[in-house]
């Protein structure tokens, strides 16, 4: 019997997925056992066409991180999905949007003349065109789409394995589950239903009630490690948070910053948090905070998208609006 | 799924401004939507039974009515639902009276298209509607009355005399509150005293009535047939059963004390009885003022007791009930003039406030004058009322009554007296009011419709001058007056003020406590259980405070008497299987109805169904989404926006 095909694809990713992958040391070589890898641009040398050349549904599984940033990201993935039976989305970029979809707060022109034109340490001011002219050759390269786009926008998606990268045990429990067939319902997400709280090692630390009466960076304070960061006015995204991470981030002494995405009730990641905090402000003197406290409150978080929006900005209802306004374009 | 929707005329209300015709047709091109009518009255008989039969007739499992505002008929309509056999929260309501015709009344197509998007919205909730049950809970007969004032007293009554526990809580040495310091009544002249003090005697001879005086409320957590009070109880240093109130001990006292029972016009002791007709009838040492419970330091008045009554070795006491509601009826204050300071209250010596003219009058007439105020007399009407400049907009609604009272008894004690009354509009609204102001007129008093500016004391005869505008006839009136009587109006009270953090009750813009709806829940509050007697609601007289005052007694029995009640199903509640514990819930809930449960180590937030008045914080602020609010789920939420989006 001939051992289940597998791909791996990258779109708009930082790459760090792909080490996620490598990062499985020993255990990789026993899956690498167990399946025929079909595509892997990072580290096989298959083409395009070799995928073309597959029949459809043929590819077990197609594991595809990084979000959908240009045209050929859309048609490979499309190209991938055809191909296989199964898909999960690989890392917090296919899954929410990741960092790439804080791109989503700016118009597409708005990001290449920032880059290309008015970047300092740009030499070359030539904005790259998806049509181009050199040497007498025609040379094309992919366009840019107008927003980024999470894999679930783009192509159906069958699961998820979360994280900024995902951790192994969590790579690992996908891989088995595609492997040993047994496969959970369409649509889950390889990641803890709860949030980060119920895991964290800072949860008994953390008072029953409490209140933020002053928002603080982690740069402006030494955080005692023992103390639960919200209760301490520093922004953490736990609560909002799928847990399943291994408090990767909590145990360096950092806060969350929500790349598992939200838990499966929740909407809108950012949206959540940002309710939760701002319920929590002042909470005690809420008949005295005036306008002029509030708005202090406020101005303590210099970027609230990139805060509460860090990975989740293409997956939100802010995005949606986006979306809809592209369709509408498009139409 | 099969939904009925009633579009509702309300006799012109909504359908002079919004096109029905146009809401009908759009409402039938719905999904799920089997039926759509419009009907002039749904509220009425006639529209409930259309309604009824239309539900046996088309087989309608959910109902959407757009009408008025759900807080109007939502109960009207829930109950019909049950009549209809199917369950009241099946039912939504669109505001399309409120909302769009009397907001928009200039914009009927406006109008039209938001009770168009409303009715929408109605209809994608109600299809995720799902059937809630009301818990029965158990429900005993005991009720706390917070305030001894003739509201509380009233209260106590009422309830004692059906067969109700009642604790009656106040915070002075005595009950009878403001009513006690007042001469006579408007407009019929009855001594206040007197028919006051029969009610204080009754309440302190109640076998029902428990009467707590000298105390304080200090914590209460709880619910409705289970709220748990604390309650601090000083010290009066005087035995009540022992006490004969034959004054030895306050002879003997050396300290003097600014009497509050006389508005400060006389003084009493240390020890001291507030007033003739006290309740508890007996003496109290008041510790602030005493110069020390050592006999090295004094000691006087325990020697001087014959009765052994006195006995320093008294210490604060605390003491828990459990009650099944709460009439709150803290009463008021009156407005302190010195926030007014172009009066003078305070610098002048001849300016006094009503209050005090109150205490004057009835000693005046008892011949025992404690002030001659001489005879060339100035009211100034509506001092801490209706006035924007201090932010009480409000009419206080018996000054301009009582100021004809205190009138008319000033001129029979003499009747050379001159006396104006200088007011901004009269108003003489209840029953017998007009009629007794006329008959002040006919009297002599003299009632100027203007504004007083401001108050100049003469320095030489400390007589007072007035420049007013009479604003009827155009004429500036200038005049010394021997004493100028402020107005005051009534404020909330101190014991309001902080009882309302206790309870965490709703109050209105003027400060005084919100009952749960102006016109058809007057005397409750949006917490069940908790309602409102006399003034704490916000100003009025004693007849309109002792109707208010039974009212609330009888809404209370309403709760208690069948021994069980049926609690409201919109709830919060939290999945404890998504719950990850952060503790945001807890945190945000105003009526510390979440707390954290452990289960091994996993540990989770749960609602107390019966401390959760389903305001939404929680499910609003949870970041997992683990909890919702029942008939605001978060899918229904969506879906409403869906609708209009």
């Amino acid at each position: 019997m001939s051992k289940p095909k597998v791909a791996f694809y990258w779109c708009a990713s930082c790459g760090g997925c792909e080490e996620a992958v490598v990062d499985l040391n020993e255990d990789l070589l026993q899956v690498a056992e167990k399946v025929d890898i079909v595509f892997w641009p990072v580290a096989l040398d298959f083409k395009r066409s070799d995928v073309e050349k597959l029949s459809d549904r043929s590819i077990a599984v197609s594991f595809i991180n990084g979000a959908i940033r240009t045209r050929e990201q859309e048609e490979m993935v499309r190209l991938l999905r055809k191909k296989s039976a199964y898909v999960a989305a690989f890392g917090s970029c296919a899954h929410i949007g990741g960092i790439p979809g804080l791109g989503n707060q700016f118009a597409k022109e708005k990001l290449l003349k920032l880059i290309y034109e008015d970047l300092e340490t740009n030499d070359d001011r030539t904005v790259p065109k998806p049509l181009s002219k050199a040497d007498g050759n025609e040379l094309e390269i992919p366009e840019i789409c107008e927003y980024v786009r999470t894999l679930d926008q783009t192509i159906d998606v069958d699961y998820y394995i979360p994280g900024c990268a995902p951790p192994a045990d969590i790579i690992l429990k996908g891989l088995t589950a595609f492997l040993k067939g047994e496969l959970p319902p369409k649509g889950t997400v390889f990641a803890s239903d709860k949030s980060l709280c119920d895991t964290c090692p800072l949860r008994d630390k953390k008072p029953d009630k409490f209140s933020i009466k002053e928002l603080k960076r982690p740069h402006e304070v030494i955080h005692d490690p023992e103390k639960c960061f919200l209760s301490e006015g520093i922004i953490c995204l736990g609560p909002a948070t799928r847990s399943g991470c291994g408090e990767r981030c909590i145990n360096a002494n950092m806060p969350c910053r929500g790349c598992f995405g939200p838990s499966p009730r929740v909407y809108d990641q950012g949206a959540k948090i940002l309710s939760a905090i701002a319920s929590l402000l002042g909470i005690d003197e809420e008949e005295i905070a005036s306008e002029e406290d509030v708005s202090r409150l406020i101005d303590s978080i210099p970027d609230p998208v990139g805060l509460f929006y860090m990975y989740s900005l293409p997956a939100s209802n802010l995005g949606d609006k986006r979306r809809n306004d592209e369709q509408k374009d498009n139409s | 799924m099969r939904i009925g929707v009633y579009i509702c005329h309300c006799g012109g209300n909504i359908s002079d401004i919004v096109n029905i015709g146009e809401a009908v047709e759009f409402a039938k091109k719905q999904k799920d939507v089997v039926l759509v009518r419009d009907n002039g009255h749904i509220c009425s008989n006639e529209g409930q039974m259309l309604v009824l039969s239309d539900i046996r007739e088309f087989k309608l499992d959910k109902i959407v009515i757009a009408a008025c505002s759900p807080s109007f008929q939502g109960q009207t309509f829930m109950k019909m639902m049950e009549r209809a056999g199917l369950n009241p929260y099946v039912l939504e309501m669109a505001n399309i009276r409120e909302q769009c015709s009397w907001a928009h009344i200039n914009y009927p197509e406006e109008a039209t298209e938001k009770a168009k998007d409303l009715t929408n919205i109605a209809i994608s909730k109600v299809r995720l509607d799902t059937p809630l049950s009301k818990a029965k809970m158990p429900i005993g007969k005991r009720v706390l009355v917070i305030g001894g004032g003739i509201a509380g007293i009233q209260a106590a009554l009422d309830l004692g005399d059906a067969g109700f526990k009642v604790y009656l809580v106040e915070e002075k040495p005595t009950i009878g509150g403001h009513m006690a310091q007042l001469s006579k009544t408007f407009p019929t002249e009855d001594c206040s005293a007197c028919i006051l003090s029969p009610k204080m005697s009754d309440v302190a001879a109640h076998p029902n009535i428990e009467l707590l005086t000298y105390s304080e409320v200090i914590a209460i957590s709880g619910y409705l047939g289970n709220y748990n009070a604390k309650i601090k109880i000083k010290p009066t240093y005087v035995d009540p059963s022992k006490c004969t109130c034959c004054g030895d001990c306050s002879e003997v006292c050396p300290v003097d004390v600014p009497n509050e029972f006389n508005e400060g016009l006389s003084f009493r002791k240390a020890i001291y009885i507030p007033t003739d007709i006290a309740v508890p009838h007996s003496f109290t040492l008041d510790i602030e003022n005493c110069l020390g419970l050592l006999p090295l330091a004094c000691a006087k008045c325990r020697d001087a007791c014959d009765a052994k009554a006195i006995n320093y070795d008294q210490y604060e006491k605390t003491m828990d009930i459990t009650v099944d509601t709460i009439i709150v009826a803290t009463g008021f204050d009156i407005f302190n003039p010195a926030e007014k300071p172009v009066f003078g209250f305070g610098k002048y010596e001849n300016v006094l406030t009503a209050l005090q003219l109150e205490r004057l009058v009835e000693h005046e007439e008892s011949g025992k004058n404690l002030v001659d105020i001489g005879n060339k007399i100035a009211f100034i009407q509506c001092v801490g009322s209706r006035d924007e400049q201090i932010k009480k907009e409000y009419c206080s609604r018996v000054c301009c009554m009582y100021a004809t009272k205190l009138a008319q008894l000033l001129k029979r004690n003499r009747p050379e007296r001159d006396i104006y009354i200088f007011y901004t509009d009269l108003r003489a609204y209840g029953k017998g009011f007009e009629e007794y102001y006329k008959r002040a007129q006919k009297n002599g008093v003299k009632y100027i419709r203007g504004r007083t500016a401001e108050i100049q004391e003469n320095p030489k005869n400390k007589k007072l001058i007035l420049k007013v505008e009479d604003t009827l006839t155009r004429s500036l009136i200038e005049g010394e007056f021997d004493t100028v009587i402020l107005s005051t109006g009534m404020v909330p009270s101190e014991g309001t003020k902080k009882i309302r953090d206790i309870l965490r009750i709703g109050r209105t813009t003027d400060g005084f406590l919100a009952e749960a709806h102006p016109k058809f829940k007057p005397v409750d509050t949006l917490t069940e259980g908790i309602f409102l007697a006399g003034t704490v609601q916000g100003p009025k007289d004693i007849p309109d405070t002792v109707a208010q005052a039974s009212a609330a007694a009888a809404r209370a029995i309403r709760l208690m008497n069948k021994g069980e009640y049926e609690a409201e199903p919109i709830t919060a509640s939290i999945d404890e299987e998504l719950c990850a514990g952060c503790g945001v819930c807890i945190s945000v809930c105003p009526y510390d109805a979440i707390a954290f449960e452990a289960e091994g180590a996993r540990k989770f937030a749960k609602v107390n169904e019966m401390l959760c008045k389903g305001c939404g914080s929680c499910a609003g602020s949870c970041p997992s989404g683990a909890a919702q609010q029942k008939w605001f789920n978060t899918e229904q939420i969506k879906e409403m926006l869906r609708a209009i989006l």
